[in-house]
């Protein structure tokens, strides 16, 4: 079976479909940085212009995932699961969508085996 | 002696137009403190509506606080100085229980150096002046200062107080009234803040709105009567900011974090004098706000020949740090800002043992049993190369990324070799290495045998992504004003065109 950079939780895909119909499509980009940096960022389709030269890692629920190209020098040897927890007061600082409605989407991460890397070269 | 928990509001209000003002959707956010888990008071969720009214708020105030003298102005940032500084140990503790942050950090940094931020941006305007050019005989140039307006300010919540004062004296030292949005994980110190200085304040000239950033933010980004963004975070939502700012043509300062290098050249230990004790304190600060700064040295880069003796006296003095009680002055490292961040910090020590960095001290949360609810971390020193992802990415957390290096070529080019470039620092007896060093790492601070300063008149900001603008500097009035030319001709003879 092919070797995936990027799955979701159903949880995640919980939520995302909750979004979706607020929000109709979304997008997803990896952050970095100060603070809630490191996190997935939701935001609109129609919202965000993804820079031109990130790297999509994949789709959850229908949903493009890209994170910036330098970022994923150090992002390709690790699986992302995209995952999301109930947060109700310490949200951050950040736009992402799912926020405004109590939650925090994360990026768990699996370092890929050798097997695992040589199948994705 | 550890510091009392005082008792505070149940609830706080957003402040707008100099009044405390209900959200009109009627609906509040628990915040909790990272000391202990519990509740500390109720913050308004806030809806479009709201950012509206405190815009709204702000436009009015700005009709007469443009007009205002340099002196009014900076009589207003002293006044501001003198009432913090008088309420310091209470918003001291405000500020421990709200971030987490040790005690002995918020009496002895944090607000100090809110004090000081006032009352230099009231100094400075004084001392400054446009420019006025002969530009021939009859022809006089002049170029004049003016406030751009109202302007939003998005904060984080490392520092909630500083941030807060980075941003708002600047803005209205030059004249500009201010909508800020302060981190939902930390709103509480700011307001106890507005509390202190609200009889100061003219009504809207700083306008408080709390909530989930992501319709509000939005909302307030894009608002018509918005004259520019400042937003300190990570760097997706600092490119969705500058795409926002292109809707109106307004201009963004960004500052959005880094995973800054610490080199330590082998005269270090020439000596083994105050100057070497110095030096070990420079490694152990990747520990001072329990890792939650944009500028935390998180890669120390260890010149090889040195590696094991230093080493040994840093883990001893890493061993040396005591956690319990944030609010016990004596306590040298404070708790999480929340659960989260936890979290997020304890997954990142999973990848970097994953990815084969070698764990010397630390590697778990801590279990504090003052506060069994608590989000704490022991200090975690990681040996590792520098294209792991723990010394790439900002961990926000009291994690420490050691590699080492043969010489000045090797340090300069591991140093360099991250997508950020916020803070650094170089340690070395070497004066020309010192130099080569400092001009040569791509980052907008270097400290030069010292770390983690921030004094006013030092001016900090990112290089590469670590995002646009300098701060805690007089250069930053000019991001918040526009530069008027007022072009006058004393002669009375017409051009002869027409």
């Amino acid at each position: 079976m092919q070797v995936q950079r990027l799955i979701a939780t159903v949880e995640a895909l919980e939520v995302i479909e909750k979004l979706k119909r607020e929000y109709g499509e979304l997008v997803f980009n990896q952050s970095g940085g100060c603070c809630d940096g490191t996190a997935p960022m939701c935001y609109e389709k129609k919202d965000f212009h993804v820079p031109s030269r990130n790297i999509k890692m994949g789709e959850v629920g229908g949903c493009e995932f890209f994170i910036d190209k330098d970022q994923f020098e150090y992002f390709r040897y690790s699986q992302i699961i995209l995952d999301v927890k109930e947060e109700k007061a310490a949200f951050g600082n950040s736009f992402s969508l799912e926020i405004d409605e109590g939650y925090q989407f994360i990026t768990r991460s699996r370092i890929f085996t050798d097997e695992e890397n040589k199948s994705l070269a | 002696m550890a510091y009392s928990k005082p008792t505070y509001k149940p609830r706080y209000e957003n402040f707008i137009g100099g009044e405390w003002v209900a959200p009109l959707n009627g609906e509040y956010f628990d915040n909790l403190s990272p000391v202990d888990g519990e509740i500390l008071t109720k913050i308004p969720r806030s809806s479009t509506a709201d950012v509206d009214a405190a815009v709204a708020a702000g436009v009015k105030a700005f009709e007469t606080y443009k007009h205002t003298s340099v002196i009014e102005r900076s009589t207003l940032l002293n006044k501001i100085a003198d009432a913090i500084e008088a309420n310091l140990e209470a918003l001291a503790v405000a500020e421990t229980l709200d971030n987490g942050k040790a005690i002995r950090e918020t009496l002895n940094a944090d607000v100090p150096l809110v004090v000081d931020h006032f009352r230099y941006f009231a100094s400075v305007i004084r001392a400054e002046s446009g420019t006025v050019s002969d530009l021939d005989e009859n022809t006089i140039s002049q170029e004049i200062h003016e406030p751009l307006g109202v302007v939003a300010q998005i904060i984080p919540w490392n520092f909630p107080l500083l941030m807060a004062a980075w941003k708002i004296a600047p803005a209205i030292a030059a004249g500009n009234c201010v909508v800020l949005k302060p981190a939902s994980a930390t709103p509480m110190s700011i307001l106890i803040l507005m509390e202190t200085i609200q009889d100061i304040l003219p009504k809207g000239v700083v306008n408080i709105i709390n909530g989930a950033g992501g319709k509000i933010g939005k909302h307030l980004s894009t608002h018509p009567d918005i004259k520019k963004v400042g937003f300190t975070g990570e760097t997706t939502t600092g490119q969705l900011i500058m795409q926002y700012a292109t809707e109106n043509i307004i201009p963004s300062t960004l500052e959005l974090g880094g995973k800054s290098p610490n080199v330590f050249f082998e005269s270090i230990m020439a000596k083994d004098d105050e100057f070497f004790d110095k030096a070990i304190e420079g490694l152990v600060l990747f520990a001072f706000n329990s890792g939650e700064v944009c500028t935390c040295p998180s890669r120390a880069l260890i010149q090889e020949s040195i590696y094991e003796p230093f080493m040994k006296r840093v883990l001893e003095r890493v061993k040396a740090i005591t956690q319990e009680n944030p609010l016990d002055p004596t306590t040298k490292m404070g708790a999480q800002a929340s659960v989260n961040q936890k979290e997020k910090i304890l997954e990142y020590i999973k990848i970097g043992k994953a990815e084969g960095a070698e764990c010397l001290i630390g590697g778990d949360e801590y279990k504090n049993k003052t506060f069994p609810k608590g989000n704490y971390i022991q200090p975690t020193i990681f040996k590792g190369h520098n294209k792991m992802r723990i010394f790439q990415e900002e961990i926000f957390g009291p994690v420490l990324c050691v590699t080492t290096f043969k010489d000045e070529a090797e340090a300069l080019a591991i140093a360099n070799d991250t997508i950020y470039g916020l803070g650094s620092g170089v340690w070395s007896r070497d004066a020309h290495q010192l130099h080569s060093m400092s001009r040569g790492i791509e980052a907008g601070r270097v400290w030069v045998n010292c770390y983690h300063l921030y004094p006013s008149h030092a001016s900090f900001g990112g290089y590469k992504k670590s995002g646009i603008g300098r701060e805690t500097h007089m250069m930053m009035l000019n991001a918040y004003r526009h530069t008027k030319n007022i072009l006058t001709s004393f002669n009375k003879n017409k051009l002869g065109f027409f």
